[in-house]
């Protein structure tokens, strides 16, 4: 056994964005659409040692091709991290699946996601909107972010996956370690999966003998692509899954609009006279601020864009970056509350398309509209700090907001 | 005067957006995975024909071809 003491890469600050980057750098996580636009004018894919070699396609185009390019760009690592751990089989399908395995592991969950699905769970998310909002209405402030936008997501998720909505702080640690800390620290990414796998497997055992019509029993009882049952490990990697993409990432995304219309009363106003208007809102504000990034690992040589793509690379896939390309969106860095032509890809492009999609549509916009029946007025509070958070998913941790207090 | 519209989803492009069936409801049905594919033969009733180009528009797959006859 080595005595040497294992010491992560250091991660000093960037000096020269055009030929290195660093999306955890607090410069990126400051402002990432200066730096990217800077960027776009060098090349459309730009490349880093950092993270053992890292390229990152900064327009829509680059971006489209690589999501659909399934053969040189593989799925099996989806995070940018200092280290590489080692693959494991079914870690999360299908967001770590290739093709063939992709579609039938993707099928198993397309059907509790559909937009008729979601009508049926809107009411709880209305309720769950409201009574977040009972808690600090009368204090004329608080934290948009964590008393608000941080427990939707979580509460809705676990109501369809049947585990109990108070266990959510559970799970907001869990997926800190696991996308935040756990891009420098392995061994924060390896406890929360040990722990979330463990919680799992509690669930998974008392739905063996009393099964329940919830999303944990919809899995259990789905068939592989041979008509077989799944293995206890896909089963636990899609549940994995569900929590960590369900949560952090919408989170994220309705924290981003009401610091958006915290800040901008004209559009805050508009959205209040005009609620028809709410559908293209949503869609603008997922453009301007998507919140999801995600990656592939380079299999084989390639070229996008007329950049040179080398094997044994990750790419950090930035559809934040697509989504803010001027060459596809005119005003790309302007919030257009009406955009007419928004084929954004905050969700993805092509088969990776985010299995919900529709869920994280609907709470946002049961969000947005919740919280301006209630609190149509309201406006960042000079005395406090807004907190980015840091990495791949990025939505405001910290955003303290003032209203007049409801009489 | 325009022609009569008539609209086509490719099955091989729709990735379930689901952006064609928000924009234009009365143009486009959902299947159990939530995949798009357009009413009846495609033919667009009049009056919504701005729908079906704000539809072809808004599809990330690109994947709603819409004729004129």
């Amino acid at each position: 056994m080595s005595d040497s003491v294992r010491v992560l890469p250091a991660h000093p600050p960037v000096t020269d964005w055009v030929h290195d980057f660093d999306h955890t750098d607090p410069r990126w996580t400051e402002d990432p659409f200066a730096i990217w636009d800077e960027l776009r004018k060098e090349s459309p894919v730009v490349h880093t040692n950092r993270f053992q070699g890292c390229y990152l396609p900064i327009t829509y185009e680059a971006v489209r091709e690589i999501a659909h390019d399934t053969e040189h760009f593989s799925s099996r690592r989806v995070v940018v991290r200092d280290e590489r751990p080692e693959v494991q089989r079914n870690a999360a399908p299908p967001i770590t699946s290739d093709p063939p395995e992709h579609k039938p592991a993707k099928q198993l969950l397309l059907p509790p996601f559909t937009p008729d699905a979601m009508k049926k769970l809107e009411p709880r998310v209305r309720a769950i909107c409201n009574e977040l909002i009972d808690e600090f209405i009368a204090d004329g402030k608080c934290d948009a972010a964590s008393d608000y936008a941080k427990y939707i997501p979580v509460r809705a998720i676990a109501h369809m996956l049947g585990i109990p909505e108070q266990d959510g702080d559970l799970f907001i640690g869990w997926i800190h370690q696991i996308l935040e800390l756990g891009i420098k620290d392995e061994s924060q990414l390896m406890q929360a999966v040990q722990e979330m796998s463990a919680y799992f497997a509690g669930h998974i055992e008392t739905r063996k003998t009393q099964p329940t019509d919830d999303l944990i029993s919809t899995l259990m009882k789905a068939k592989g692509r041979n008509g077989e049952p799944l293995e206890d490990s896909h089963v636990m990697g899609s549940l994995r899954l569900l929590l960590i993409a369900g949560i952090d990432t919408t989170w994220s995304a309705i924290g981003s609009a009401l610091w958006h219309l915290a800040r901008t009363p004209a559009d805050r106003e508009r959205l209040v006279r005009e609620p028809q208007l709410m559908p293209l809102a949503v869609e603008e504000l997922l453009r301007a601020y998507s919140p999801v990034t995600m990656a592939r690992e380079v299999m084989k040589e390639t070229t996008i864009s007329g950049c040179p793509i080398k094997p044994g690379n990750m790419v950090l896939l930035s559809f934040p970056a697509a989504n803010r390309d001027p060459a596809m969106f005119p005003d790309a860095d302007k919030v257009v509350l009406d955009r007419k032509e928004n084929r954004h890809a905050a969700f993805g492009l092509g088969i990776h398309r985010c299995v919900g999609s529709n869920m994280a549509r609907m709470e946002m916009t049961v969000a947005i509209e919740e919280w301006l029946k209630r609190i149509p007025d309201f406006r960042l509070d000079p005395a406090g700090k807004v907190r980015w958070s840091e990495g791949t998913v990025r939505g405001p941790r910290q955003l303290p907001v003032l209203f007049p207090k409801a009489s | 005067m325009a022609g009569k519209l008539k609209i086509h989803v490719d099955q091989d492009k729709c990735q379930g957006h689901a952006r064609c069936k928000s924009l234009a409801p009365e143009l486009f049905e959902l299947d159990e995975f939530g995949n798009a594919h357009e009413v009846g033969d495609g033919s667009v009733p009049p009056g919504l024909e701005d729908k079906a180009w704000l539809a072809q528009t808004n599809c990330p797959e690109i994947a709603i071809e819409v004729t004129e006859e």
